[in-house]
């Protein structure tokens, strides 16, 4: 057969299903809502979701700005975290494993300090964002500070290929940035600060009419400067020099030995 | 035409209150809202025909009009989950004019009488949401919002939460699952009262609607397609990036002209018109003329949906692309619905065996089969967003799909069991005539 038994990841007893067996003891009650006296919950966690529940008609609104509170505190949605803020919220940490399972951003295993996400979407993956993956996968190595996931669409395709490294979205990157951005991680610096998509001029503010060109001035009483000609011109060709890696395409037909991993 | 959402964008300090009232007339419009009747402020939005910028392309001014009047809890939700590949054009804005966002949503708050509001931002976008949460703070500091109850809410990540009802469900604290509908926000939303939900775009039009007039805003774009769109266009350009534009230009136009097309000496495979789930459009002249609208994009088989277009150029295998679309959905699937959560599962399943060799051009027609069975018959259209392109890319590369097929059969050692018919090489049994009496297929041996 074409596919390498070999390559099809395999997890206890043979499944190709991670944590199929994960220990669920049905003889054990249900957990129940924390008793909020025995269940310690620092200060300033408990006062942060407290006054996210004030803000919602539904206190359970408060559900995810709640797990990311304490994700932050604990490094990851840990039994104790959730324990913790299922103590506040008076929710049953069910509820809140539910939750905390469903979105992405949420990790209910352990991980590192520093969060690299690497878009591998289509439009990053058109520049190359999987070998940027690899690329960054190798240059992390197995410093346990490091947390290289691949993402979805982060929404940045202007700036592909790209990483959001704890929030800050950096690009358009080549493979051999990678090494930098960890030396810089590791150092305290500033991440690349030239491609930090906070610094990015907008591409495009001159807008083509359709047909009658004549019309404009509609906004001439606001007393907006005139908008400079020729930024959509002038504005991200530079940066586009620096995305002349290896493309999808430059890497032809053969390019499907090496192993997928896009789907995060 | 002067743009009117990338005006200057990139003004320094346009994200403070102080540079937003004093160069763009900041919240001046929203003083007029306050003296208006709810009616007047519908009846400014309905006349100007602006549609919806997430993907839908609803009316806005209709959407809003569906609000029950009268004395009870309404809500207005800015969808800022902008998570469709290939779509940027909403971080940008909320970035570099957060006022404006908040004025529109002041706007459309009063115009359907909701005292309670939220921005449902996706929880990526780190750096906006921290300048919308100081920019609301501002705001409410210069007592600028009124007594509207206005908040930033960061998402988790999850592509499922731009659709409304799932993005409400995420809202109210829950697993993003898409609702069943009807019935829909507007009747029946957040907390179960009555709900209009708006893209960033659309509600940052509602401004710059009152202060030109709906009917000066009418005159932008074409007849059915009114205003600017802010297109983000991706992929393989020499120029990504947000450009606004009036609706109703050339494609072409945007894709050479603004972007710079595809690098020299290659030409365009396809292209996505609106996100990753709109149906992919060929490369060629019939399309690239086509007028980007909404209707234009109807009529050509695919949509307008959040305005992003992604170029293929034609040094990429279509397998590729389609596996990529392929994995994104499959991931992203909630799993409420049956079609959606089994179906691009076999998607990925059935384009990892064109790509190992061990399919035959009979997967093809499985294949398409599959898209047929998933469209319409989930609860959102998640899993439409992916039978819709792959079943476009089936339709038009069909060829170079059976031609990677055969090649990859050949390099597993499984050896060419179809024989491609209308080839001068070709040898084999004679071809397989459709029943529709279309154009003959290859026969399997």
């Amino acid at each position: 057969m074409a596919i390498d038994p070999t390559r099809v990841r395999r997890f206890a007893h043979g499944s190709r299903v991670p944590g199929w067996d994960d220990a669920a003891d049905l003889t054990k009650p249900p957990a129940v809502v924390p008793d909020a006296a025995t269940t310690p919950v620092p200060d300033e966690l408990r006062l942060e979701i407290e006054a996210y529940m004030a803000r919602y008609p539904d206190f359970r609104s408060a559900a995810i700005p709640a797990l990311h509170a304490a994700q932050r505190l604990h490094g990851w949605c840990s039994p104790t975290a959730i324990e913790q803020v299922a103590c506040v919220m008076r929710l049953t940490p069910g509820y809140l494993t539910a939750v905390a399972t469903f979105y992405d951003m949420f990790d209910t295993h352990p991980k590192g300090r520093h969060d690299v996400y690497v878009c591998t979407n289509i439009s990053c993956s058109l520049r190359g964002a999987d070998e940027l993956y690899e690329a960054m996968l190798s240059a992390a190595g197995d410093d346990p500070d490091f947390h290289v996931k691949s993402f979805e669409c982060l929404g940045a395709c202007d700036i592909a290929p790209m990483i959001s490294l704890d929030g800050e979205y950096i690009g358009p990157l080549v493979p051999e940035d990678c090494d930098q951005i960890v030396a810089d991680v590791k150092a305290g610096r500033p991440v690349l600060e030239a491609k930090q998509l906070r610094h990015r001029p907008a591409a495009g503010s001159a807008a083509p009419s359709a047909g009658e060109a004549g019309r404009g001035g509609e906004r001439s009483e606001t007393g907006a400067p005139p908008p400079t000609p020729g930024r959509a011109a002038s504005g991200p060709t530079a940066s586009h020099n620096e995305v002349e890696g290896p493309t999808a395409g430059e890497r032809g037909p053969e390019r499907h030995e090496s192993p997928r991993r896009g789907d995060g | 035409m002067r743009p009117l959402l990338f005006d200057d964008i990139d003004q320094p300090g346009l994200n403070t209150l102080a540079v937003y009232r004093r160069d763009r007339g900041g919240y001046e419009m929203l003083q007029r809202a306050l003296k208006l009747e709810p009616e007047e402020i519908l009846a400014e939005l309905q006349k100007s025909g602006i549609r919806g910028r997430g993907g839908a392309g609803f009316a806005m001014g209709t959407k809003a009009s569906f609000i029950p009047k009268g004395d009870m809890d309404k809500y207005v939700v800015c969808n800022a989950d902008e998570s469709e590949p290939g779509t940027f054009k909403d971080r940008e804005l909320m970035q570099k004019n957060p006022h404006l966002l908040i004025e529109g949503i002041c706007i459309a708050a009063l115009a359907i009488g909701a005292n309670k509001a939220f921005i449902f931002i996706r929880g990526e976008y780190d750096l906006q949401a921290t300048i919308l949460e100081e920019a609301l703070e501002e705001a409410k500091r210069a007592d600028m919002i009124g007594d509207l109850d206005l908040w930033v809410h960061r998402g988790a990540g999850a592509y499922i939460c731009g659709e409304e009802t799932a993005l409400l469900d995420a809202l109210e604290g829950k697993r993003g699952n898409p609702r069943l509908k009807p019935p829909f926000p507007a009747v029946q939303g957040l907390y179960r009262g009555p709900t209009l939900i708006n893209n960033v775009e659309t509600l940052m039009n509602a401004p710059l609607i009152l202060r030109m007039g709906g009917d000066e805003y009418a005159k932008i774009g074409t007849e059915r397609s009114t205003g600017t769109k802010v297109v983000s266009i991706s992929g393989c350009v020499q120029r990504p990036g947000n450009y606004e534009i009036e609706l109703g230009v050339p494609s072409r136009e945007i894709i050479y002209g603004l972007a710079g097309g595809p690098d020299e000496g290659r030409a365009i495979k396809c292209w996505f018109p609106g996100g990753s789930s709109s149906p992919v459009l060929p490369g060629t002249d019939e399309f690239l003329d086509l007028p980007y609208d909404f209707d234009s994009m109807a009529k050509a088989g695919s949509m307008l949906g959040s305005g992003a277009i992604i170029v293929v150029d034609e040094s990429i295998p279509i397998i590729d692309v389609a596996l990529k679309t392929a994995k994104f959905y499959r991931h992203e699937s909630c799993g409420k619905c049956t079609p959606c959560r089994e179906g691009t599962n076999w998607t990925v399943k059935m384009l990892e065996r064109i790509d190992s060799g061990e399919a035959t051009p009979m997967d093809l027609d499985i294949m398409a089969s599959v898209q047929d069975q998933i469209m319409g018959n989930c609860l959102c259209v998640l899993g439409d967003a992916m039978a819709m392109p792959i079943a476009s890319m089936i339709q038009h590369f069909r060829d170079e799909f059976e031609a990677h097929i055969e090649a990859a059969r050949e390099r597993s050692g499984l050896g060419v069991s179809v024989p491609l018919v209308n080839r001068d090489d070709h040898a084999g049994p004679g071809p397989l005539l459709q029943p529709d009496g279309g154009e003959p297929r290859a026969a399997v041996v």
